[in-house]
């Protein structure tokens, strides 16, 4: 399937090159028809692969790439179904989407999020599977999680720990801090800063130059240099379910529901 | 932009910068406004105005030292403590 137009994300094929654009308003939330239209790209990505050499992630939208999951659909999962039969749901979902992440983190050709604006939570765990990150200067980007009594659940933690470090891992998540591109750059985790709006033309023209490389030897670099974190990707969906079962959770996720601050966004 | 500006000059810099970003007459904002209500914003946004604001000092301001914020004379405040 070279070209899917889906309610959340859509992708195309064209030149070697498969872009991926996410639309789902307002800013991307990660919501369950999300995870099955990502599901739906994963399930073609070794077919598409062996007619492309790179694969493009970006945001049609504004305010910017992904904010993350759909924390909304998982207060009414709450309010549906009770917590604990929501610890169940949630340990399935995570099943799903680290699946989703764990197939785009080792794509047998090179992925690029090109990245502008809100890159937070699951949003950010989204880039981070992918190889490079290209960010426009107006990027920010953040771990939320901690401030609903949680951890990053789709994998964000692990990666973030294999290409940078833990100590990064731990500014990030302790604090729950966002931060702009600049630092981004200095930390190691952006491989290019460009000027607003200008993410995706710089995505293009890296995915162009890698056509020049014979794929096999691409493809086989990428395998010796980033392996998947398996265990520690389990670890992480054992403590976010255990720290889910806790009140706390659901009543930080009222809170951001039902908040009419306006600064819901800001730890 | 230079180094030993003093806090009105981050001040009405900032107010630039927030007038040209958001696209509101610079004459419209005043120091004591409400940024959220003079320039209409949505905690996104005032994550937009602040990479402007980092971006234009080089400085990194954490976003949790903006909680309660909401005026641009304390936000050139923050900022000025980190120039």
């Amino acid at each position: 399937m070279k070209r899917f137009q889906g309610k959340t994300l859509s992708w195309t094929w064209q030149s070697g090159i498969i872009e991926v654009v996410l639309h789902r308003e307002p800013c991307n939330e990660i919501s369950s028809l999300t995870l099955e239209e990502l599901e739906k790209l994963v399930a073609v990505l070794e077919q598409l692969s062996t007619e492309a050499h790179a694969l493009i992630l970006h945001s049609a939208l504004k305010p910017g790439f992904c904010a993350g999951a759909d924390l909304r659909e998982l207060y009414g999962w709450i309010q549906e179904h009770g917590q604990a039969e929501v610890v169940r749901h949630a340990r399935a979902y995570l099943e799903r989407i680290h699946q989703v992440m764990n197939t785009i983190d080792a794509a047998p050709l090179t992925t690029i999020a090109a990245v502008h604006g809100v890159t937070f939570g699951g949003g950010f765990e989204l880039a981070l599977a992918c190889d490079l990150i290209i960010a426009d200067k107006m990027t920010r980007f953040c771990f939320p999680e901690l401030r609903l009594g949680l951890i990053p659940g789709y994998g964000g933690i692990p990666r973030l720990k294999r290409d940078l470090g833990n100590a990064v891992v731990r500014d990030l998540l302790l604090t729950g801090r966002s931060f702009n591109t600049t630092k981004a750059q200095q930390i190691g985790l952006v491989s290019q800063v460009v000027g607003e709006g200008e993410a995706l033309r710089a995505a293009r023209a890296t995915a162009v130059q890698m056509a020049k490389f014979d794929r096999v030897t691409a493809v086989a670099a990428k395998r010796f240099i980033k392996p998947i974190p398996e265990a520690e990707l389990r670890q992480e969906i054992d403590i976010f379910c255990e720290l889910l079962e806790r009140p706390a959770v659901q009543a930080g996720l009222k809170k951001f529901v039902e908040s009419t601050d306006a600064q819901p966004y800001l730890p | 932009m230079t180094r030993m500006q003093t806090t009105d000059q981050t001040l009405d810099e900032i107010l630039a910068l927030a007038a040209a970003h958001f696209k509101v007459p610079r004459e419209k904002l005043a120091p004591d406004d409400d940024f959220f209500k003079t320039l209409g914003i949505d905690s996104l946004q005032t994550l937009d105005l602040l990479t402007k604001v980092e971006n234009h000092f080089g400085v990194e301001l954490p976003d949790y030292e903006l909680q309660g914020v909401t005026d641009f004379r304390t936000l050139a405040g923050k900022i000025q403590a980190r120039l």
